[in-house]
């Protein structure tokens, strides 16, 4: 068997997914190792000495040793805070929301942790990820995971042809139930363990909370404007509010009202009605092509504007180098600058972005 | 795959014979040495016998011997014992140790500081850990309680003038306390001769079993149990006595004095050949701690733009078990506060590297361990 002996690293989080990702390399016979990364938190840089989350090492470490596989943990927290929770602050002060987990797959996982375990002579590389990957042409073809509700081909989405080409995500062709399953069968104790929910640095208490204490920007009041520049009220800082977004702008209005637009340069909240919601072209920048080419511009294509969004029927075509403009075949609501935005030939990722801004209508 | 352990400052494995000497204390000979009946009475009779054995190994009297579990706990008793015996008696508040103390030293005297309300001072090293005379001298006054220095450094291999600092607390009657628990292994210690107090050590180092330790305490110093009780020990260390352990500790101690000159020999031999070939072969390498006044079996090394935990890991990974000053299970990056009070920078200190040889290192072991340590460090700088 080809997969005999061959050295591959899981990176660990002490989670049911990647506890069975490494269950299952075990069965396939790699020679596993399993890695957990230290990752700089909030909470983590007030109690020094904590490692964090001690209860997430030992679970991983547990697992690990009922797999009968040797675990180790590497810190990265300087590097993290520097390369995603600076990013992170920065882009909610540039009026961004950005999307820390894209970022950290491109940097962290697939690049420092990646370069460190071949560095340290490792073969292969895998995630828990819910992702697929075949090999067609001689390029490495990054797919959706088949569990509709668990993709995560979004976040994986800023990957290279030589990343892809190390990497293995063996739970690509697995829906989560069976996933868990599986941890059952392997006796493994987080098989009941609850989906992490929230950003993995924020702390318990939230995005926001964590922007209050690091961020000043984004808490600055400011004016509430109508689309027609009118001045109709203020907000508590444009953080509290998401384009699209209808809760918490006060009531008295004829017609239901919605965030049209954050304006940074002037720290105005642009609201509108339904109808003046909406957009159907952007500009995409800070380009990935999975293929490692440029695609052949203009090109349709379904695109996904965040995590959760249902990808939608666009044709995309290049301004001028490294910038392209995306024309939706219908508006979305909530097209949102610094969120990632990812292309895909059906099941297959041709490539993302970042939004960088929204074209407005007419324009 | 095949592994190399080239760990032995962290532990040892159990040396066949001394299990063999253990086995009959678990289930024939299992009597508690306080009974007066006969399985108390043999009990009994083993656990003095391995006292007077031990006393005579360590050049101390039978009753200065107190069986511990841990060096750990020896440090543990040996320093707030003492501490709080002669504040109680005189007074005497002051505690000084050097910045390069195994974590149950520095890490005890802080507590004594932080909640019992003594004063810490630290004495001054020289860039290879060793005590400096003059600034000891210095230090000592009146409100001395105590003085506690490492005899063999576990992370960097240094040996301390351990005689001289002695012979400075004993002219002033201060009470000077050493954790030989790496030294023991290998250094021939004799409490008498050396002035020593209180010396702690720990029978899982030299192939004895784990979980059983010594604190010589000569006549010439009064401690306060920590742990009340029974009447063991002197009323010092309450609990039932770890017969089989004790056992094991002595006959472990027997064997690495009988085999000490040969053994050191042979290791040492090995010893300088890593440390030739690191500094030599590889590039922005230093030597941490002394280069002769260091335990036969320790080379320790920093190495510039690397991270000594991914080292450790790396190592591992090809079946080379070593460990790293900076490096714990949980991957703490922090450099050793060992190495930063040597004046190595943080950034340096950071790259460290302990190779500790034992009884079953073989030069072939060494010669591949160096072979794969010298691709290591230059795949990880890359």
């Amino acid at each position: 068997m080809e997969k005999q002996g061959k050295k591959i690293v899981i990176a660990m989080s002490g989670g049911v997914d990647s506890s069975v990702a490494a269950a299952l390399l075990v069965e396939q016979g790699y020679s596993v190792t399993g890695i957990m990364l230290k990752l700089w938190s909030d909470e983590c840089d007030e109690a020094e000495n904590a490692c964090c989350p001690p209860e997430a090492i030992n679970q991983a470490r547990q697992v690990a040793n009922i797999l009968g596989i040797p675990f180790y943990v590497l810190d990265v927290r300087d590097l993290f805070k520097q390369e995603v929770v600076d990013q992170f602050i920065e882009a909610y002060n540039l009026g961004q929301t950005p999307n820390p987990c894209y970022l950290c797959n491109q940097k962290i996982r697939w690049g420092w942790f990646l370069n460190r375990t071949l560095d340290m002579g490792n073969d292969l590389f895998a995630t828990g990820h819910y992702a697929r990957m075949e090999f067609d042409e001689n390029k490495f073809c990054l797919k959706k995971g088949i569990d509709p509700k668990k993709d995560q081909s979004y976040v994986l989405s800023g990957l290279t042809q030589d990343q892809l080409g190390h990497t293995i995500f063996p739970l690509g062709s697995y829906q989560k139930p069976q996933v868990r399953e599986l941890a059952r069968k392997y006796q493994l104790p987080v098989a009941e363990k609850h989906d992490s929910q929230d950003l993995c640095f924020v702390g318990n208490a939230g995005y926001r909370e964590f922007l209050k204490r690091h961020s000043t920007d984004s808490f600055v009041p400011g004016l509430i404007r109508s689309m027609e520049g009118e001045t109709v009220g203020t907000h508590e800082g444009l953080i509290n509010y998401t384009i699209g977004q209808r809760k918490g702008l006060g009531a008295g209005n004829a017609e239901p009202v919605y965030v049209i637009k954050k304006d940074i340069s002037t720290n105005e909240l642009i609201i509108g009605t339904a109808s003046e919601l909406g957009n159907d072209q952007f500009v995409v920048t800070k380009l990935n092509w999975i293929s490692g080419e440029l695609p052949v511009f203009p090109f349709e294509c379904d695109v996904k504007i965040r995590y959760k969004a249902n990808p939608v029927h666009a044709k995309v075509r290049e301004n001028y180098q490294e910038s392209i403009t995306v024309v939706l075949d219908l508006p979305l609501r909530d097209i949102t600058p610094g969120q990632i935005a990812v292309f895909y030939d059906h099941e297959c990722v041709i490539g993302s972005g970042m939004i960088q801004s929204v074209v407005a209508q007419g324009g | 795959m095949d592994r190399i352990y080239l760990d032995y400052a962290a532990t040892t494995p159990l040396d066949p014979y001394v299990l063999e000497a253990m086995m009959p204390y678990f289930t024939e000979i299992f009597g508690n040495p306080s009974s007066s009946h006969y399985f108390g009475q043999q009990a009994e009779g083993i656990l003095e016998e391995c006292r007077a054995k031990v006393a005579k190994m360590l050049g101390a009297q039978s009753e200065d011997v107190i069986f511990t579990a841990s060096g750990s706990e020896g440090d543990n008793l040996a320093i707030r014992g003492t501490a709080l015996a002669r504040r109680a008696k005189s007074g005497k508040d002051t505690i000084l140790i050097s910045p390069v103390e195994h974590p149950a030293v520095a890490n005890t005297v802080k507590q004594l500081r932080d909640m019992f309300g003594f004063k810490l001072i630290e004495l001054r090293i020289d860039n290879f850990g060793q005590i400096n005379l003059a600034d000891l001298k210095e230090k000592l006054d009146a409100n001395t309680a105590l003085v506690s220095t490492i005899y063999a450094n576990n992370e960097i291999g240094t040996i301390n003038p351990v005689k001289e600092i002695a012979d400075i607390c004993q002219e002033r009657g201060i009470p000077f306390h050493s954790d030989a628990v790496q030294a023991c292994a290998h250094l021939p210690i004799d409490v008498t001769t050396d002035g020593i107090d209180l010396l702690s050590i720990a029978a899982h180092k030299f192939y004895g079993p784990k979980g059983v330790g010594v604190l010589i305490k000569r006549k010439s110093v009064d401690l306060i149990s920590h742990t009340s009780g029974g009447k063991q020990e002197h009323k010092l260390r309450a609990g039932t006595h770890n017969i089989p352990g004790i056992v094991g500790l002595t006959t472990a101690l027997e064997i690495a004095l009988a085999n000490r000159l040969k053994e050191n020999q042979r290791i040492s031999i090995l010893r300088d050949q890593i440390i030739q070939f690191v500094l030599s072969e590889i590039s922005g390498s230093h030597l941490t701690g002394h280069l002769s006044d260091r335990l036969p079996n320790h080379a320790s090394f920093v190495f510039e733009g690397i991270s000594g935990n991914d080292l450790v890991i790396m190592l591992d990974m090809a079946g080379f078990a070593c460990s790293s000053g900076s490096a714990c299970k949980v991957g703490d990056p922090k450099p050793s506060q060992v190495l930063l009070a040597l004046g190595i920078t943080p950034e340096l200190a950071g790259g460290s590297l302990r190779i500790t040889l034992g009884k079953y290192t073989t030069e072939e072991q060494v010669v591949r361990f160096l072979d794969f340590l010298s691709i290591s460090v230059r795949k990880l700088r890359k």
